[in-house]
């Protein structure tokens, strides 16, 4: 079978272990000085593709964010990890926040430059949990997708992957060309090593800007958030005498 | 717990808990152990972070409390290359700088010290054999020791001589193209598990310039071990006598030249020290975040510990003191890795003030969880208990003094 090209998206985000807060104004969260890394499930889709290549299904694996510079740590760290090759679609900072919307207009465009035979993408990320870019971008370049997959095999021309659903567990041959995102069971991941950190300096990491990258000024977000606040306070619990008195309490609050 | 075996992106579901020393990390601070490093070096010790979050916290306490010395952990660490960090490429090592080292070190000390303390004394061995062993010597030891498919330990200390190691009687007599060794080390880390000793003797007249160094295998005859030792902390790592009866070794197991042998043991106890002292750094920095957590959490009188004003300062002290203590370390590391005149002063006054201060600063944050703080359920008093020994090993601190003292007096 001919060794294809992988391109995998990934996403800097908030590390998942720290304390998030409102950001002042109530528009975002606070990310100043606050730590980064690679988002969890698009390390797993990374992994994925990596595996791929030292089987000898994959050829090379391209590894892709839309973000601004800052970005770059986490391409650096999938270079780390056994990515070939890295580019940033980049945005200047202090700008609107791009969705689902605008990264998967951004990696179709990339897509017709790289000509991948697989993308592989996290399944959401772990800031917003939109779980709709590779769907959006699937769909925008008019190709197979299979999404919340578990497992993965190549076989010739086509992928067979098995997805997570609520109901049980799906398995579908897709015909390549396609787009894949990862979900938690996928694989685990690999420490970068240290002699790979140090390789990793001295494979290509490109900038791109995305105006170029597009052939246009980029299309201004349709979503704008109003709020942003955080959940109510834990409220102290009520004791009830018995269980009519608890029904009669869970009705009144229009719980049943 | 049933997180301590979910794989690592399922921890997003299954928040560690509060008491755990890789808890929840609060927004980037003053004490960030990656201020002013390079791109490079916050990679290496993200690597290292996580390793310790992931492989090591969740066991830190069985570990200590079934003395378990956890071989396949070092061994897996070994594969992102902590076997010899600051050994060369061509044998297995990392070719890392002693400031990268000594960043990695800190890093994986808020996993679990004792663990991390004897990967340090396992790391200087092999450096040892790197630099101061032949070709042959260097291939024949090094990679099955970066690999940490075998594991190392480091005899200098004897029943009769510790602060005064130059005065070992341990004798290696000369007969023939062999060394036929007699006497015995103490307190040696690893000593009876590990298949490396790289072993300070006499070979010559009284004093530092009759030492010389040997590297000797388990299972060398006349090499035995006396019993494992019941420690206060570093409960990880087995210590134990290492005993030589007519033990005889091949001369081509001589690291250098006859005579060189002390000279070898001060220069591996340079970076040793840097690497003990960043152990200490690891476990004050874990101690302080668990205080942080435990005085926001923790009511009395009506409101959080964290109002207080006097536990107030004294987070701010032990703060402080922790990134005096990091820079002193990382000051002396770079002074070793160029090789300057000053550095081993540096390393000595790095190694007093770090496991000084860095003892102060857990035992005050056990102090502050209280009563708590006492349980073994809690990881304070671990790491507590673990640097305890590093104001004692590797040159007691009043050796540091010594040093010290005597460079500003004589120098």
């Amino acid at each position: 079978m001919a060794p294809l090209k992988v391109l995998v998206g990934v996403k800097r985000v908030i590390d998942f272990a720290v304390k998030v807060r409102v950001a002042p104004g109530g528009q975002g969260v606070q990310e100043q000085g606050v730590k980064h890394s690679l988002n969890p499930f698009c390390e797993i889709a990374l992994e994925e593709a990596v595996r791929l290549r030292e089987k000898g299904d994959a050829a090379e694996v391209v590894v892709a964010s839309v973000g601004t510079r800052q970005s770059q740590e986490v391409l650096r760290t999938a270079l780390a990890l056994g990515a070939d090759r890295a580019v940033l679609v980049e945005v200047p900072p202090g700008g609107p926040a791009l969705g689902p919307r605008e990264v998967a207009a951004a990696l179709s465009r990339l897509v017709a430059r790289e000509s991948p035979h697989l993308v592989l993408l996290g399944k959401q990320a772990i800031d917003d949990d939109c779980n709709q870019t590779g769907q959006l971008l699937a769909a925008a370049l008019d190709w197979a997708q299979g999404t919340f997959v578990s497992r993965l095999a190549l076989e010739a021309g086509a992928v067979r992957v098995q997805r997570e659903l609520d109901g049980g567990l799906e398995t579908l041959r897709l015909r390549l060309p396609a787009v894949l995102s990862a979900d938690l069971r996928l694989n685990q991941p690999r420490y970068a090593s240290l002699p790979s950190i140090m390789k990793a300096k001295k494979k290509p990491l490109e900038l791109l800007p995305l105006p170029e990258l597009l052939g246009c000024p980029p299309a201004p977000p349709r979503l704008r958030v109003l709020r942003l606040e955080e959940p109510p306070g834990r409220q102290g619990g009520q004791r009830v005498e018995n269980v009519a008195a608890l029904l009669e309490r869970l009705a009144a609050a229009g719980r049943i | 717990m049933a997180w301590r075996g979910a794989p690592r992106a399922a921890r997003l579901l299954l928040l560690p808990p509060l008491r755990c020393a890789a808890g929840r990390r609060r927004i980037a601070s003053c004490i960030d152990p990656s201020a002013g490093l390079t791109e490079q070096q916050k990679e290496f010790q993200s690597v290292a972070l996580d390793f310790a979050a992931k492989e090591m916290a969740p066991h830190m306490a069985e570990w200590d409390e079934k003395e378990i010395f956890p071989v396949d952990t070092m061994r897996k660490a070994a594969q992102l290359g902590f076997g010899g960090v600051y050994v060369k490429p061509d044998v297995g090592g990392s070719g890392l700088s002693r400031l990268d080292t000594s960043i990695i070190f800190e890093a994986l000390s808020t996993g679990c010290t004792s663990t991390t303390a004897y990967m340090s004394i396992h790391n200087m061995c092999v450096w040892m054999i790197d630099t101061f062993g032949n070709e042959e010597q260097r291939r024949r030891f090094c990679p099955s020791l970066c690999s940490m498919e075998q594991f190392a330990s480091y005899c200098l200390t004897e029943p009769g001589s510790g602060s005064d190691a130059a005065s070992l009687l341990t004798s290696a007599q000369r007969k023939g193209d062999t060394y036929v060794l007699n006497g015995s080390k103490a307190f040696i880390s690893g000593g009876g598990d590990t298949d490396v000793y790289v072993v300070m003797c006499r070979t010559g007249g009284p004093g530092p310039k009759g030492i010389s160094c040997l590297v000797l295998e388990k299972g060398t005859p006349g090499l035995s071990f006396g019993k494992k030792e019941r420690k206060v902390g570093w409960n990880s790592q087995p210590t134990r006598a290492v005993i030589f009866e007519d033990c005889v070794v091949p001369v081509s197991n001589r690291l250098g030249a006859e005579g060189q042998g002390f000279s070898i043991a001060m220069k591996g106890l340079n970076g040793g020290r840097i690497n003990i002292a960043s152990c200490s750094l690891g476990a004050a920095h874990a101690s302080v975040l668990l205080a942080q957590e435990h005085l926001t959490v923790r009511k009395q009188f009506g409101e959080p510990l964290a109002n207080n004003q006097y536990l107030q300062f004294r987070l701010a002290e032990m703060a402080t003191r922790l990134v005096a203590a990091r820079l002193m370390v990382r000051n002396a590391a770079r002074a070793l890795q160029e090789e300057r005149e000053d550095a081993p002063v540096l390393c000595s006054m790095a190694k007093l003030f770090a496991t000084d201060e860095c003892f102060e600063i857990c035992n005050q944050a056990l102090q502050m969880h209280g009563g708590y703080g006492y349980l073994k359920d809690y990881a304070v008093q671990q790491f507590v208990r673990d640097i305890r020994v590093h104001q004692i090993l590797e040159g007691t601190n009043e050796v540091m003094r010594m040093i010290v003292a005597r460079s500003l007096l004589q120098g």
